[in-house]
């Protein structure tokens, strides 16, 4: 076989994938873009509803509840983490270092060992690599249905002070918004979908593995970034972003797959992926860095 | 209206950067009383406001809007009492957000917030009457980021905000300072309008002793976290800058240290 065609065969996994690594991308997009916080519990909220919804589904689970229980577990690290930040004052960044070297302890004891496999004969799956065609649709659903969920929420009372809150903390809480509930709920929310993204994960590759989530957020963050260079040219709509970021981390799992079929050793993916972040992340701060320095009065339509 | 007994808030304490930002203030002020408080660099002025406006725990004392005791309640709490107006354009609004969507944030001050829309249309009507009065063009410009608005255009709408449910108190911390002259003299109008439109009771931290001078019924000189003077009615109107300068040399023995108190 060559590599080309490798290559292409390889194709319906990736996107199978990518569409898992979009729905945590989506989490940590609310978490990154939406609250302005950059959370690391991702690495170990992914793994957590690995772990959850692999040891269920062992146990005979139907595998919605399996997912359901992920995605709450999920939610909980979440509220771990806006606690240390809201409660303790501990800083963004080492909250959820924190609570992901908890959760490194946590999974272990979740599946008593460092792997656990995830075994389609006892349970009917959702997602597996052998039916790669009705795996995709179902996740597409996923994508979409937790797109629509999320733009109906921000565009509610609540989701648009959670807004305010990731945008001005001090207009929020001016405005009577308690910004300490609505980080702490960013937090859980985003979780619950990075868990559940686990849980389709752990399903889709038929093992949880403690090592899995290592290095997420950078997929993560990655897929925010590509999502964002692809759509931030055609609308600023939040539901076209949302898909631009799911879209993102399929792109990201498609490149992936190119790089393995050109046997270019997967273990530099990891440093070129942090690299790309890393330019991406600068590439606004230069801009600003260069850019003209502001007048105290803008002109009147100062919008372009 | 507004009550602040022995207040005391002190920054750093038990450092080398220990810090007595107020020490024992007391002052009360009426329904509708409009006080423009002047003093200079660090004297305690934004101090107080934030006091007020519960930024931070006070360290003694007491603070009551209205006869309810607020002491001990957080910011976000206070809020449905107190409309707040910067010195800093960008701390009032939510640059990221569309100008309707921060004045629905602003309507739904002191309100649950649930799973309703953030905006109706029947809102978005009002907020363009309420726009439209500014006299600033703001209401076609309604899903514009409020970001892109220039800092005169946004201390207008973040006092629009401050109002659209009307406050018990009004605080405004030097938020003409950071606007050119005539931008500023317009910001300064609005405040006026609304003040006496609504019959708002205000706090008007100012540099300038001119605009302390001319505009509200009362004025507060603090200094070193005291207020030192507490003028008011026929008495304030006859009061001149020369006259507020050399009382601040006689009570502090030194003179004026706020440099942007002469220029305005
Ligand atoms: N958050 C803070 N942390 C530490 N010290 C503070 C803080 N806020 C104010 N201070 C100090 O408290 C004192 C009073 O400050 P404040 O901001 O109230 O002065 P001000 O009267 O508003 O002065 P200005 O005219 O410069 O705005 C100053 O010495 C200031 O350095
Ligand atoms: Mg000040």
């Amino acid at each position: 076989m060559g590599i080309l065609q490798a290559i292409l065969v390889s194709m319906p996994g990736a996107v199978a994938q990518g569409l898992i690594w979009g729905i945590m991308a989506i989490g940590v997009y609310i978490t990154f873009k939406v609250l302005d916080f950059a959370d690391l519990t991702v690495d170990g909220s992914i793994c957590t509803g690995m772990a959850v919804c692999a040891m269920l589904i062992a146990a005979g689970w139907n595998v919605w509840l399996a997912m359901l229980a992920a995605l709450l577990a999920g939610m909980l690290t979440g509220l771990v983490t806006g606690l240390f930040h809201t409660l303790l004052g501990i800083p963004a960044i080492l909250s959820g270092i924190l609570t992901q070297l908890i959760l490194w302890s946590m999974n272990l004891v979740i599946m008593g060992k460092a792997n656990q496999p995830v075994n389609a004969m006892r349970v009917p799956l959702l997602v597996t690599r052998l039916h790669l065609t009705e795996s995709i649709l179902i996740l597409i659903a996923f994508n979409l249905v937790l797109i629509g969920v999320l733009y109906w929420f921000f565009g509610t009372e609540f989701g648009s002070a959670l807004r305010a809150t990731g945008c001005n903390k001090n207009m929020a809480r001016a405005q009577g918004i308690n910004t300490n509930l609505h980080t702490v709920f960013a937090l859980m929310l985003s979780n619950g979908s990075v868990a559940l993204s686990g849980a389709l994960l752990a399903q889709y590759q038929g093992s949880a593995d403690i090592n899995n989530g290592r290095g997420a957020i950078v997929i993560g963050l990655a897929a925010v970034i590509i999502g964002e260079a692809i759509v931030s040219k055609i609308s600023r709509n939040f539901i076209v972003r949302l898909l631009g970021v799911a879209l993102g981390a399929v792109i990201y799992y498609i490149v992936y797959q190119i790089v393995i079929g050109l046997r270019i050793p997967t273990d530099l993916l990891k440093m070129l992926s942090a690299i790309v972040v890393a330019i991406f992340l600068a590439v606004p701060y230069w801009k600003k860095k260069f850019a003209k320095p502001l007048r105290k009065e803008a002109p009147q339509n100062a919008e372009t | 209206m507004l009550k602040l007994e022995n207040v005391r808030k002190v920054f750093h304490p038990g450092t080398v950067n220990e810090k007595v930002a107020l020490d024992s203030v007391s002052v009360t002020l009426a329904d509708g009383d409009f006080v423009t408080v002047i003093g200079g660099n660090g004297a305690g002025k934004s101090t107080m406001l934030n006091a007020v406006a519960g930024v931070f725990p006070i360290d003694g004392g007491s603070i009551a809007i209205d006869g309810q005791d607020i002491t001990k309640l957080p910011e976000y709490k206070r809020a449905p009492l107190i409309g707040r107006v910067f010195q800093d354009p960008m701390m009032g609004t939510a640059a990221d957000m569309w100008l309707e969507e921060n004045m629905a944030l602003a309507l739904r001050r002191g309100k649950k917030r649930g799973l309703r829309w953030a905006l109706t249309s029947k809102e978005r009507k009002l907020f363009r009457e309420k726009l439209a009065e500014l006299g600033l063009g703001l209401e076609d410009r309604m899903t514009t980021k409020v970001g892109l608005l220039s800092g005169g255009q946004r201390q207008a709408v973040t006092l629009l905000m401050a109002t659209l449910i009307e406050p018990k108190m009004l605080l405004l911390d030097e938020h003409t300072a950071a606007l050119d002259p005539k931008t500023a003299a317009k910001v300064l109008e609005l405040s006026d309008r609304f003040i006496s439109q609504g019959h708002l009771t205000a706090l008007m931290v100012t540099h300038n002793m001119r605009d302390a001078i001319a505009h509200g019924n009362r004025l507060i000189m603090m200094n070193e976290g005291r207020i030192i003077l507490d003028v008011a009615g026929e008495e304030k109107k006859k009061l001149t800058v020369e006259a507020l300068l050399e009382f601040f040399q006689q009570a502090s023995g030194e003179a004026f240290a706020n440099d942007r108190a002469l220029l305005g």
